[in-house]
C-alpha cells in the first residue's frame, strides 16, 4: 500500500499533517506519539518578534466545535530556530514552519530568515491576519496583495511554499489563483472561520477579543466546499483541513481534491488524533483494495 | 506509563444537586499525581459500543479537574454542574469508560521545613486542596486551612479535614456554618493571632479569582509566600493551544504547564 504523496519538492510518507496552533512546537505531544509516523509536522505559526497574544478567556466551546482568540502568540522566529527546531529534526518527518507578518517586508524577511538553515523543510503562509500598511486589512482577503505577498515570499525562498488561505471571503477559488500565480507550491484551506459567543447573562462577549476563529467539527462542510471549489481554480496541490476527527473524514478531503490533510482540533480532545487518522486511512484503503492513495485525489464522483 | 489512558468509572456520586464526587480507576497503570495537578476528563462515557456522543463531537473538549483525592477505588474528582459538559458527567454510570489526560500541570510545592502552612479554599477550590491537605498531614506537617463557601450545604468532607488540619476554620457567606464572613478575612484573622501563622508561614489558595487576589494582596502586605492555583478555560492541557493563559510580570504563561500552581506574587491582577 502506497500512502505517500508529494507537495512542492516534498516527498512525505503519508499524506496527514498537523494544522498549525494545534500541535504546539511538536514536542507537547510527543510523549504521546512517535513523531516518525506523522507525513509532516507544521508548527505553530511564527513571526520575526515574539508575540505576546490576547488576554484570556482565549477559547470558548461552541456547538461541535470552538472559537480561539490566541493573537498568533509565538516566541519569535529566533527562538524557535535555537531552542524548538532542534527537537524537531530527530524525526525523520519533514517540518513545515507556519509564519505570519504585518507587512509585505516582514514576510519576507521572516521567510529569509527561516530558509537560511538546516532542518526547515516547507514554509506555510499564513495571510489571514492584518497588514498594517493597509489599514489592518487582512491580507488573504484581496487577490492582488495576496499576489503580492506571496510573490514578495517567494523571491526569499527555495523552500516548498505552503499559502494557507483565509476562509473569510466570498471566492476563495479566486485567492487560490492569486496564491498559484505568484509561485505558491500548494495551497492550504481552510484556516479558522471569523465568529462570536455572547453570554446572555453578562450580556458580555465570550472571548475577550469579541471574535474569533471557528474550527472543530462544526466546520467540516464549509471546509470540504472550499477544497472542492479551489481544486476546480487551481493546478497546484492542496492541503485540506477543517475538522478533521478521523480517517473518514480525511477521505472525503481527499476526494474533494486535496493531496494531504491536516488534523487540528482533534488533537486537543485525542492528542494522538493525527496518528489514528492515519491507520484509519489504511484501514479503508485495505479493505477497498486501494493501493495508491493518490487514487483517491479529486475522486468525488459527481452526476 | 502513558498519560492518556482510558478508565472506568467506579463511582458517581452526587453530593447535593450541584456538586458531584466522580471516581475513576485507570485500566492501565497511571502515573502517580502530584497535589494540585489535574486531568482533562471526556464528558460521555462508552459502555461497549461507540457513544454516539463520539459521531456528533458534541460537546466536544475535555474538562479540566483538580485530582481530589486518592482512594483505594481509584482517582476522585470533586466537580460542579456548570453547562452542558458537566451535566453530562453527572450522568456518568458505573463501569462505563472515559478518556483521560493526565495527571498534568505542575503541583503545590512542599512547605519548607521552618514554615506553618495555611491552607485556603474559597468553594469548589476545596476540589485542588484536599489532597495536599491530606499528604501534608501524612508528612506530619499539618496545615491550618481556613475553608470558606457561600452556605452550609456546599461544605464537604469537614470530618476528614478536621482530621487533616492542625485546625480548621470553617466560614460561610451567610452564617449558616462557622463564622459569617469571608474566607480571607477568616485567613487574615487567624495570621494575626496564631504566633505560627504570624511569624512563618505559607500559603496555599485555591477558589474564586478574586478571592485569590485578595489572598495575593494579603500574602504581599505581610512578606509571606502565597502559592495559587489558578483556574482559565482549557482546550488541549498540554501546552499546546496557549487557550489557558494567565498575565504574569514575565508575560502570560500557561495554566495547564507553568500552572495551575502561580506564587501570588507572579500574577498580574
Amino acid at each position: 500500500m502506497d500512502l505517500s504523496v508529494e507537495i512542492g519538492k516534498l516527498k512525505l510518507r503519508n499524506p496527514v499533517m498537523t494544522a498549525s496552533g494545534t500541535f504546539g512546537y511538536g514536542e507537547e505531544y510527543a510523549e504521546f506519539m512517535d513523531l516518525s509516523r506523522l507525513g509532516a509536522v507544521v508548527v505553530k505559526g511564527l513571526s520575526l518578534q515574539p508575540k505576546e497574544g490576547n488576554p484570556s478567556p482565549r477559547i470558548v466551546e461552541t456547538a461541535g466545535g470552538m472559537l480561539n482568540a490566541i493573537g498568533l502568540q509565538n516566541i519569535g522566529v529566533e527562538r524557535f530556530i535555537q531552542e524548538k527546531l532542534p527537537f524537531l529534526t530527530q524525526f525523520n518527518t519533514p517540518v513545515i514552519v507556519n509564519f505570519f507578518g504585518d507587512s509585505v517586508e516582514e514576510y519576507a524577511k521572516a521567510a529569509e530568515r527561516l530558509s537560511a538553515g538546516e532542518g526547515i523543510h516547507g514554509l506555510e503562509m499564513n495571510i489571514s491576519c492584518p497588514n498594517k500598511q493597509a489599514e489592518w486589512c487582512i491580507f488573504g482577503t484581496d487577490p492582488k496583495v495576496t499576489f503580492e505577498v506571496v510573490s514578495a515570499v517567494r523571491k526569499s525562498t527555495d523552500l516548498t511554499l505552503i499559502v494557507k488561505l483565509s476562509p473569510n471571503v466570498t471566492d476563495i477559488g479566486v485567492m487560490a489563483r492569486a496564491a498559484e500565480d505568484a509561485g505558491a507550491d500548494a495551497v492550504s484551506l481552510i484556516n479558522t472561520i471569523t465568529g462570536m459567543a455572547i453570554d446572555i447573562e453578562t450580556r458580555m462577549p465570550r472571548l475577550a477579543n469579541i471574535t474569533g476563529g471557528l474550527s472543530g467539527p462544526a466546520v467540516k462542510p464549509v471546509a470540504l466546499r472550499m477544497v472542492w471549489e479551489v481544486y476546480k481554480a487551481v493546478k497546484i496541490p492542496i492541503i485540506g483541513m477543517g475538522g478533521i476527527m478521523n480517517g473518514q473524514d480525511s477521505i472525503e478531503f481527499m476526494l474533494a481534491g486535496a493531496t494531504a490533510v491536516a488534523v487540528g482540533t482533534a488533537h486537543f480532545i485525542n492528542p494522538v488524533a493525527s496518528v489514528q487518522v492515519i491507520e484509519e486511512m489504511e484501514n479503508f484503503m485495505r479493505g477497498r483494495g486501494i493501493t495508491h492513495i493518490k487514487d483517491l485525489i479529486g475522486g468525488l464522483i459527481t452526476k | 506509563m502513558s498519560r492518556y489512558f482510558t478508565a472506568e468509572i467506579a463511582d458517581n456520586r452526587p453530593l447535593n444537586n450541584e456538586y458531584n464526587l466522580l471516581t475513576f480507576s485507570p485500566l492501565a497503570p497511571a502515573q502517580e499525581p502530584e497535589p494540585g495537578q489535574f486531568y482533562m476528563i471526556s464528558t460521555f462515557g462508552k459502555s461497549g459500543a461507540q457513544s454516539s456522543y463520539e459521531d456528533t463531537h458534541d460537546p466536544l473538549l475535555k474538562r479540566p479537574f483538580s485530582l481530589f483525592r486518592k482512594t483505594t477505588k481509584g482517582l476522585q474528582i470533586l466537580f460542579r454542574i456548570r453547562g452542558r459538559g458537566t451535566a453530562m458527567m453527572r450522568e456518568l454510570k458505573k463501569g462505563s469508560r472515559i478518556e483521560v489526560l493526565g495527571p498534568l500541570g505542575n503541583s503545590y510545592p512542599s512547605p519548607p521545613r521552618n514554615k506553618t502552612p495555611l491552607i485556603i479554599a474559597g468553594g469548589i477550590g476545596i476540589a485542588s486542596l484536599f489532597y495536599f491537605a491530606e499528604r501534608l498531614s501524612r508528612a506530619k506537617k499539618k496545615a491550618y486551612i481556613s475553608y470558606g463557601v457561600r452556605s452550609e450545604k456546599e461544605l464537604f468532607m469537614v470530618e476528614e479535614l478536621k482530621r487533616f488540619a492542625k485546625e480548621l476554620s470553617i466560614s460561610t457567606d451567610d452564617g449558616s456554618c462557622g463564622e459569617r464572613g469571608c474566607v480571607t478575612d477568616i485567613a487574615g484573622n487567624l495570621l494575626s493571632h496564631i504566633p505560627a501563622l504570624s511569624t512563618n508561614c505559607v500559603m496555599y489558595a485555591c477558589g474564586p479569582r478574586k478571592m485569590l487576589e485578595a489572598v495575593s494582596g494579603m500574602a504581599k502586605q505581610r512578606g509571606i509566600e502565597a502559592y495559587l492555583s489558578m483556574e482559565e478555560v482549557m482546550a488541549c492541557g498540554v501546552g499546546a493551544c496557549l487557550g489557558c493563559v494567565v498575565g504574569t510580570v514575565n508575560g502570560y504563561k500557561r495554566v495547564c504547564k507553568e500552572g495551575p500552581v502561580f506564587n501570588g506574587q507572579e500574577i498580574v491582577w
